[in-house]
């Protein structure tokens, strides 16, 4: 193998050498369990660095620095932060339902942990390469419901159960525009396997990519991806079931300590891992943009692109204004479901419309018809005048 | 005992546990929990025939009904649970041993 | 995957049995559905051993990701979310005792004594590609006729449970708001 080729298989070569150390019988559970270790041990720590970059990235967009007091710059902010969590007392309420709410950031976690198991982090480098991939990511993402209710009913607080049902309305409501925005990629690929989706994504014409959101289909799925993703991971603009402002933490007010560490990490992981199976799913996943960088590693790209994402949606967070109850919960059932619905009859008729520039016109316009009809249309009713500015005197 | 005996006994065991549940609380939301519980046994059913039997390998109706059965299953708990809360807001109980004198 | 009766297969059917006895026998209602979220989780493992992996994940998403929390709804909606104040079960107990239990036995005397079935063969190709060209196909019929029952079922159910917005409904919600 050529030196690029060694250094894009180089942890699993590691893995491949660390189970030749074990008897025959127990190699296949030693290759799982470090696939297992480092998945769990890469991605706390990318979630480490993701609070120091959200702490100063908001706070420089706020005009001000962020936390820069423990290590040079802030970066050691996470070890403070941990060992904060890790010492402080474990306050659960007297008539809290103790059972429930002890294992509801359990739930969660767990979940958030097994949707890291499909994601292709680079060549030849899933834990499991399930032929319902996909399906197996959505439906685990779909039990984090289940444990946001048990954290905001458990607690016998009005704010929590308020904030969890606000919280379970805006992530069932937004399901349907995840999945369906999804559903997308998988028709053209043919295939549910996240691997498989990757590989169909890793051609070049000329030096530009095969990626999907080059298409005009897959743009408008990547768009409504991502916005769907945000609202499913109650970030920013979508985070009014934990609006600090609002209902003091939202469904884990009567959490403290390492439980609400464990909420922190496992909400933080979640965005994570929607954020790269967006990647996999419109970007390539670790495929390299130019023919002409192939030389880096895959793993590397995936990074690289996973730390593109994370910036992004702290850029969001610090930009866009939080979104009413109301609000959100029209945008998704008036618009993004329309919106995926349409998408997914272009995306059809792009397949079976050939090869050619015309495809290419045809379900541009379609779709950006569609787009400026349905927003004049739901937005005829607000009168908005030109933007006024007023400054403090 | 075969493995297909095993599934098949399984799936009986929450059968006769959810038709008791059905048949003995009092609450007419737990009814529909004990309903939710034999429709999957009965998934379970499908799924361990159509997995033992000889034929499996082309073709798909075991696991096809099963995935007809959850949709349905689904449909059918929205419709009940919605008819429970729209006999709560009239009659304000949902006590099905209150529910059987049909009285107001 | 299957050789025989294995540890697996025990403890699997052993979460769901007791997953779906504690649905049977808590008294908070919250907590009866709980457990059979637990329950549906632990046949969703029984359907993965059984190498049907779209029936397993179709059943998490539905199930847990929606039957459920559907449930909690209702009971919350229905103020069942405390200790209720009748009794747990109703007047006629026992003879549903008897009846769901004489039923498990007929079920099993069946199983056990019927003619003792092969062991397993290979798995069964039941891959996602074979199921979309089989729903396309052989089973198009049942995939639209389950379309509009579904869409007939949750427009009936929002109808049925939608608040009544007439003169009688106003002026239920003015007393209630004082």
């Amino acid at each position: 193998m050529s030196f690029i080729q060694s250094m894009d298989q180089i942890f699993i070569t590691l893995q491949h050498w660390i189970a030749g150390l074990f008897p025959l019988w127990l190699q296949p559970a030693v290759m799982a369990i470090l696939a297992v270790v480092a998945i769990l041990g890469a991605f706390p720590a990318i979630f480490a660095v993701t609070t120091v970059l959200e702490r100063k990235g908001l706070g420089r967009m706020q005009n001000r620095l962020g936390p820069n007091r423990v290590g040079p710059l802030g970066i050691l902010q996470p070890v403070a932060d941990g060992i904060k969590s890790l010492t402080k007392e474990d306050i659960v309420p007297f008539t809290a339902d103790g059972l429930v709410h002890f294992l509801a950031p359990l739930v969660l976690v767990t979940a958030v942990f097994l949707g890291f198991a499909v994601l292709p982090i680079g060549r030849n480098m899933v834990l499991v390469n399930m032929d319902a991939g996909l399906f197996f990511f959505f439906a685990i993402g779909a039990s984090v419901e289940l444990s946001i209710f048990m954290a905001g009913w458990s607690s016998r607080n009005k704010y929590s159960l308020l904030g969890a049902m606000r919280a379970i309305a805006q992530m069932i409501s937004y399901e349907v525009p995840l999945l369906l925005s999804s559903v997308v990629a998988v028709m053209i690929t043919g295939s549910l396997s996240t691997t498989k989706i990757v590989e169909a994504q890793s051609g070049f014409t000329g030096i530009f990519p095969h990626w999907y959101v080059f298409t005009p289909w897959g743009f408008a799925g990547f768009i409504l991806f991502v916005i769907a993703a945000l609202a499913e991971t109650n970030r920013s603009p979508f985070d009014l079931p934990e609006g600090e402002s609002e209902l003091v933490a939202g469904y884990f007010t009567e959490y403290s300590g390492f439980k609400f560490a464990l909420f922190f990490l496992g909400e933080y992981l979640g965005m994570l891992s929607i954020a790269g199976f967006g990647i996999t799913l419109f970007l390539g996943g670790w495929g390299a943009p130019f023919s002409f960088l192939g030389f880096i590693p895959s793993w590397l790209w995936f990074f690289l692109k996973l730390f593109a994402a994370i910036s992004f949606f702290i850029w969001l967070r610090g930009t866009l204004p939080r979104l009413r109850q109301d609000q959100l919960m029209n945008f998704a059932w008036k618009f993004m479901l329309p919106m995926a619905l349409l998408n997914l009859v272009v995306a059809g008729a792009w397949r079976f419309l050939g090869e050619g520039w015309q495809r290419w016109i045809i379900c541009s316009v379609v779709l950006l018809a569609a787009y400026f009809l349905l927003g004049r249309t739901l937005m005829r009713h607000q009168k908005l005048g030109p933007r006024s500015y007023r400054y403090a005197e | 005992m075969t493995p297909l005996a095993g599934f098949l006994i399984v799936a009986a065991l929450v059968f006769a546990i959810g038709l008791a549940i059905a048949l003995t609380r009092r609450n007419a939301i737990l009814v529909l929990v004990g309903i939710e519980l034999m429709l999957n046994a009965a998934n379970l059913n499908l799924i361990a025939f159509w997995r033992f039997s000889p034929h499996a390998a082309n073709s798909l109706t075991g696991m096809m009904f099963a995935i007809f059965s959850i949709a349905v299953a689904a449909a059918e708990a929205a419709v009940g649970l919605g008819l429970v809360i729209a006999y709560h807001r009239h009659t304000k109980t949902t006590d099905l041993d209150a529910m059987t004198r049909m009285r107001g | 995957m299957i050789h025989g009766i294995g540890i697996v297969f025990l403890i699997t059917s052993a979460i769901t049995v007791a997953g779906a006895l504690a649905a049977a026998l808590l008294k908070n209602l919250i907590h009866c559905v709980l457990c059979l979220s637990i329950t549906l989780a632990g046949l969703a493992l029984l359907y993965l051993q059984l190498d049907a992996q779209f029936a397993g994940f179709a059943q998490i998403l539905v199930y847990i990701g929606a039957v459920a929390i559907l449930v909690v709804f209702a009971i919350l909606l229905t103020r069942g979310a405390g200790i209720p104040e009748y009794r747990n079960v109703s007047s006629s107990w026992l003879v549903s005792l008897v009846i769901a239990a004489a039923i498990f036995a007929l079920l099993t005397w069946a199983v056990i004594r019927s003619f003792p079935a092969t062991a397993a063969g290979a798995a069964p190709g039941a891959t996602v590609q074979s199921i979309g060209s089989a729903l396309m196909s052989t089973y198009v019929l049942p995939l639209e006729i389950v379309a509009v029952l579904l869409t007939v079922a949750l427009i009936g159910a929002v109808i049925v449970a939608m608040p009544e917005s007439g003169a009688a409904g106003k002026s239920i919600e003015k007393g209630g708001a004082q």
